[in-house]
């Protein structure tokens, strides 16, 4: 049986991670390569790396970082960050990445999600995806969320590009409920179940983990294929042996 | 001895095949001239991408004769893996028909997501030295949409709404689904045993 994926979030920021809350006031958090061995040996299924500045900044992520974690590391991570160009998505992976996440550029120019596809395999292209619960209830996509100064409210309803995104060949979601993001009450489960019943491929919940529970409550609840955290991991607050036994224990499927 | 060759197949995932090698001590160079193919003592056909677009890129570099006459031993990764065999769904491509059989797409329904995408276990059906020292009911990682159905290659199959031949054997021509380069140390061993053999 296919197991459910514990994926630590290492958002880059000048070569190194950081994590800020609701998407604001990052702090520095170490190095990337002595993370990613750290997340590898306690039994991470995955490691995503974001850099979060390259998309403002019209920048693309530096390969250099991405070779060295490459090297290293014997688990698949996904690297995301300013790509917009075929071109560039495959010096991502040449460079070792497994896959590789658009999120704003995608927003820019959907037809980049359709020649990720064609050119590597729709089981390379993750879609990005960051939402917000509006006054008015609805949830609504949000550009270049990793620059507060930068950051654009788009009309456009999540579920309705969530849709869009499959459709033109994203092999995976990530969906990042932003204002459940970094203050650990726990994954939006209305929101992901919301999503889980158009996403036909892979869906990943981000935003929102404070402790085991909220894993289990996303497995459990919104079905998700892997949840994604960054700061309890990064504080100690959840040690992913724990976690994977407690999962275990509750009938998810885990590997360990 | 002679060298342990990587095709460059084009696909994109070549790096981080070649890095898994070095992590045991081989250091594979990536090419596609074919004297240095015939002449390896190992080869290893990786891939990410299309079973059409890997097929184009194997005639384009004139490999497609040389890969089905090599007698050495010869291991297919995911989609090299599927380039194995006779045929793929996936543009109604022609392989190189080392294997018999085709490859098909994964059926999705509401809880069999597809691509099959993360830690998967594997089931052990045929012993062989390629499978040695790998426990029963061990995970490795998959990410792929399309699959070879069990048959008498296969030496361990996975289910994901169905099973599907996971890694297969026939003489010297070996595949394996998932990307033992990304499986940990369950990974490392699976290359470790195909470089003895």
């Amino acid at each position: 049986m296919l197991t459910r994926r514990i994926i630590p979030c290492l958002d880059v920021r000048d070569g190194k991670v950081v994590k800020g809350v609701r998407f604001r006031d990052h702090v520095p958090m170490g190095g990337i390569e002595e993370l990613a061995l750290r997340y590898r040996d306690a039994g991470a299924d995955e490691i995503v790396f974001y850099d979060i500045a390259a998309s403002p900044c019209g920048t693309t992520v530096d390969c250099a970082w991405v070779e060295r974690v490459a090297r290293l590391l014997d688990i698949p991570f996904c690297v995301a960050g300013g790509i917009r160009s075929v071109a560039q998505a495959r010096a991502v992976l040449r460079a070792g990445a497994d896959k590789i996440s658009v999120n704003s550029p995608a927003l820019e120019r959907p037809k980049l999600i359709d020649e990720l596809a064609d050119a590597f395999g729709v089981q390379c292209v993750v879609v990005g995806i960051d939402s917000w619960r509006d006054a008015d209830g609805q949830w609504r996509l949000r550009q270049y969320s990793g620059d507060p100064e930068k950051m654009r409210a788009l009309a456009r309803p999540t579920l309705d590009w969530i849709d869009e995104a499959q459709r033109r060949g994203a092999g995976e979601i990530v969906l990042n409920c932003m204002h459940a993001d970094g203050v650990r009450a726990g994954y939006d489960i209305e929101q992901l179940s919301a999503a889980r019943a158009v996403c036909r491929v892979p869906l990943i919940a981000s935003g929102g983990a404070g402790d085991s529970g909220h894993f289990l409550d996303a497995f459990v609840n919104a079905d998700v294929d892997g949840a994604l955290a960054a700061s309890v991991f990064h504080s100690g607050t959840i040690a992913i042996p724990e976690l994977k036994r407690v999962l275990a224990g509750c009938g998810v499927a885990v590997r360990r | 001895m002679a060298a342990v060759v990587l095709v460059d197949s084009g696909g994109a995932n070549i790096g981080s095949v070649r890095y898994a090698l070095q992590r045991l001590g081989v250091d594979a160079p990536v090419t596609h001239d074919a004297a240095r193919i015939r002449s390896a003592s190992h080869v290893i056909l990786p891939g990410v991408g299309t079973a059409a677009a890997g097929m184009a890129r194997l005639r384009e570099t004139g490999l497609i004769d040389i890969l089905r006459g090599l007698r050495q031993p010869l291991l297919g990764i995911c989609l090299g893996m599927q380039l194995l065999y006779e045929r793929s769904d996936e543009g109604a491509a022609q392989c190189l028909g080392l294997l018999g059989g085709s490859v098909r797409r994964l059926r999705p329904r509401a809880d069999v997501r597809v691509p099959h995408m993360g830690w998967n276990r594997l089931r052990v059906v045929r012993d062989d030295p390629l499978l040695e020292g790998v426990g029963p009911g061990e995970h490795v990682y998959f990410v792929h949409g399309y699959a070879p159905a069990v048959d008498s290659a296969t030496l361990a199959e996975c289910d994901h709404g169905g099973a599907f031949a996971a890694v297969v054997r026939r003489g010297n021509v070996c595949g394996m689904q998932f990307h033992p380069e990304r499986s940990g140390s369950v990974g490392a061993r699976l290359l470790a045993n195909f470089l003895e053999s």
